[in-house]
This record gives C-alpha cells, structure tokens and sequence, in this order.
C-alpha cells in the first residue's frame, strides 16, 4: 500500500480525533479524503507535525494523532527524546514509513536503509513502539487509541504518490476552526 | 527580588504557562525559575524550531506559551517563525539572551549578535531590547501586547541587562 491509501482505509478512525499532519502530500490527501475541523494541516515548515502534536496533547486532554513521514521525522530528530520525556498518554506519533521523500520526488531517505525509525525511537527512551506493516495500521492505530497510552507507531509501506492539488484554505481559517474543535 | 524571579512573575502573571526553553548561560537563572514554578509546564527542547511547533501546538491547546533560547536561534527558525508562527498567526513571546554585545566575552558569538535585529526586522517581528534592569518593567506590557496582537515578539536581553559574565 502507498499512504495515501492507508490514509483512506484509517480516515474513519482518524475522524474522532484530533489529527496534526505533515506537511505537502499527506496532507493533501487527508484534505481529499476527509476534509473536517479537526484536521490541521500543515502547510509549511517540515518536521514539526509531531512537536506541534506533542505540544498540543500535552496541552488539553483530547487524543492527538500525528501524522508524519519517515523523511519528516528525520528532519527534527530531537523530537523522539522530548516525546520520551514528556510523556502525553493522549498522544500517538503515526510515522509513515515509506523509506522515501514522497512530497518532493520520491528520493529515498536513510530510514530507507540503515537507519530504523523504531530503534531510533527505542533508543531515545520511548516506551511503546509499535512497528507495523501497511495493511495492519488502521488495527495497531485503534489498539493505541485504546490503550490511553503515549504510542509511536512505524508503518511501513511503499512509495508513491496520487495527483491531487495543493489545500487553498487559509491558515488562520484552518486554525481558528481547528481551535474550535479542539476546545468544543 | 531577583531579576529572573521578576520575569517569570510577569509570565506567571499574563497566565504563560508552557514554556519551552534551549538554555545559555546567560538564562540559566530564570530558566531554573522557569522549572521552580508550578503554574508552569516547562519542556526543554532539543532545538528551538521543534520548541517553536511545541509552542504552536499548546497554544492550539489553549495553553500561552513562550520560548526562552539564544540569538544565535534566529539563524535556526526563520523558516518556522514565516510559515507556522506567523503564517498560522500566533503569538509566541521569545525571551532571547542577546550574546555578541557589551561585555561578550566569546568573539564568534558577535557573529550572529550583527545580524539578529537585522533579521527580526526582516522579519516584521516587534523586537523589545533589555540593556538595563529597569528595562525588564516594560515586560508585562510586552506580553500583554503579544498576545493581544498574535504574533512573535522578541525581547532581547544582553550581557548588560544579565550583569555581565562575571570573571570570564
């Protein structure tokens, strides 16, 4: 599976919740599939979908999911000990990890080949790490809803990309709503 | 009272109460303030662009917070301050220590001390200077002010402001 078909088969799941994703193509995707307040879309700035994430979760009490690419991760890799420090039992890190840099060509990244994201965040301190094949995601993303317990989740998939176009809503909008729904 | 106790009353008091900090030597007093504190959540960061998403995601939160770092972060989150920060229109106050001024005793800190108003006025960020402690009074209006307007607003306190760098 590509993600942009793992983001269709769990979009029902994600929709209960509040969901940070990654800059560029995921979240074009989840803006196709289910567009909604509780999305916040990221529309710049990669890397931060799981800071801004954490921040949020350990903010209010709301389950959080971030959405994030291998790629992404790597870019802010001190993410992983600030997340294993700060525990936020309301807080799930999806890392989708396709091995590659879906939005800008599909180049492969180090997560790709030696590096492995779930050692990484292992290593770091993290305590619930769940590595999981693509068609499994939307089975291992309800058990760590469930769980009530701070999660990160590597799911391995392919590389590949759908054409779609680029989220034309303004930030402040797609903030203030996302606020909204945050504190309803 | 200590100039650093007095600051995070001014944060305590306009109910900042998530604070991400990248410490300096400059800060370490009123970081160690910060920590003390319990209407505060403090989260040190790694960097200060992820302290930045931190932030961005606690005030979405409905928390007020604030960053606490060193000029020298100006060069690491101009990209995050144009397209989440101000992109997103938040407020962010940033309590910088100002190093490469009066008194530094470390010559590749005045490196980015040239640049940092440089690029906070490219960056249209409202830009506060402590150089002597009375300055710090001005810091419940600056904050008042930030949160009032959502945007970053830097408040840059030098070696002078501090008291200099002791016996270096």
């Amino acid at each position: 599976m590509i993600r942009s078909e793992i983001l269709r088969e769990i979009a029902p799941i994600l929709h209960d919740h509040l969901v940070v994703c990654n800059i560029g193509l995921p979240s074009q995707e989840l803006h196709m599939i289910d567009d909604n307040a509780k999305n916040f879309y990221m529309l710049g700035t990669m890397g931060l979908s799981s800071s801004i994430g954490l921040g949020l979760a350990l903010a209010q009490d709301k389950t959080v999911i971030s959405i994030d690419g291998d790629g992404s991760v790597l870019t802010n890799l001190g993410t992983l000990p600030t997340i294993a420090n700060n525990v936020a039992d309301n807080f799930i890190l999806l890392i989708v990890d396709n091995g590659s840099y879906g939005s800008t060509g599909d180049q492969p990244t180090y997560a790709g080949k030696k590096t492995k994201l779930e050692n990484v965040a292992k290593a770091c301190g993290c305590e619930n790490v769940v590595v999981c094949q693509d068609v499994d995601t939307g089975k291992v993303l309800q058990e760590a809803i469930d769980s009530k317990q701070m999660t990160i989740i590597v799911t391995k998939c392919d590389s590949g990309n759908i054409k779609l176009p680029v989220i034309t809503m303004d930030p402040v909008v797609i903030r203030d709503r996302f606020m909204k729904a945050v504190a309803s | 009272m200590s100039i650093s106790s007095k600051i995070v009353d001014d944060f305590v008091a306009n109910d900042v109460s998530f604070i991400t900090t990248v410490p300096c030597k400059q800060l370490a007093g009123v970081i160690d303030e910060v920590e003390a504190r319990p209407e505060i959540f403090h989260i040190p960061s790694n960097k200060e662009d992820e302290g930045m998403g931190l932030c961005a995601g606690a005030f979405m939160g409905g928390k007020r917070p604030a960053i606490i770092m060193q000029n020298t972060a100006i060069g690491v989150t101009i990209n995050t301050l144009a397209t989440l920060t101000q992109y997103y229109r938040m407020p962010l106050p940033m309590l910088i220590s100002y190093r490469g001024e009066l008194r530094e005793p470390v010559a590749c800190q005045v490196e980015m001390a040239v640049h940092t108003k440089a690029l906070l006025n490219q960056m249209n960020i409202p830009t506060y200077h402590f150089h002597k402690e009375e300055d710090a009074n001005e810091l419940d209006a600056i904050l008042k002010y930030t949160f009032m307007c959502n945007k970053p607003v830097a408040i840059l306190t030098d070696a002078s402001f501090w008291g200099g760098y002791g016996d270096q």
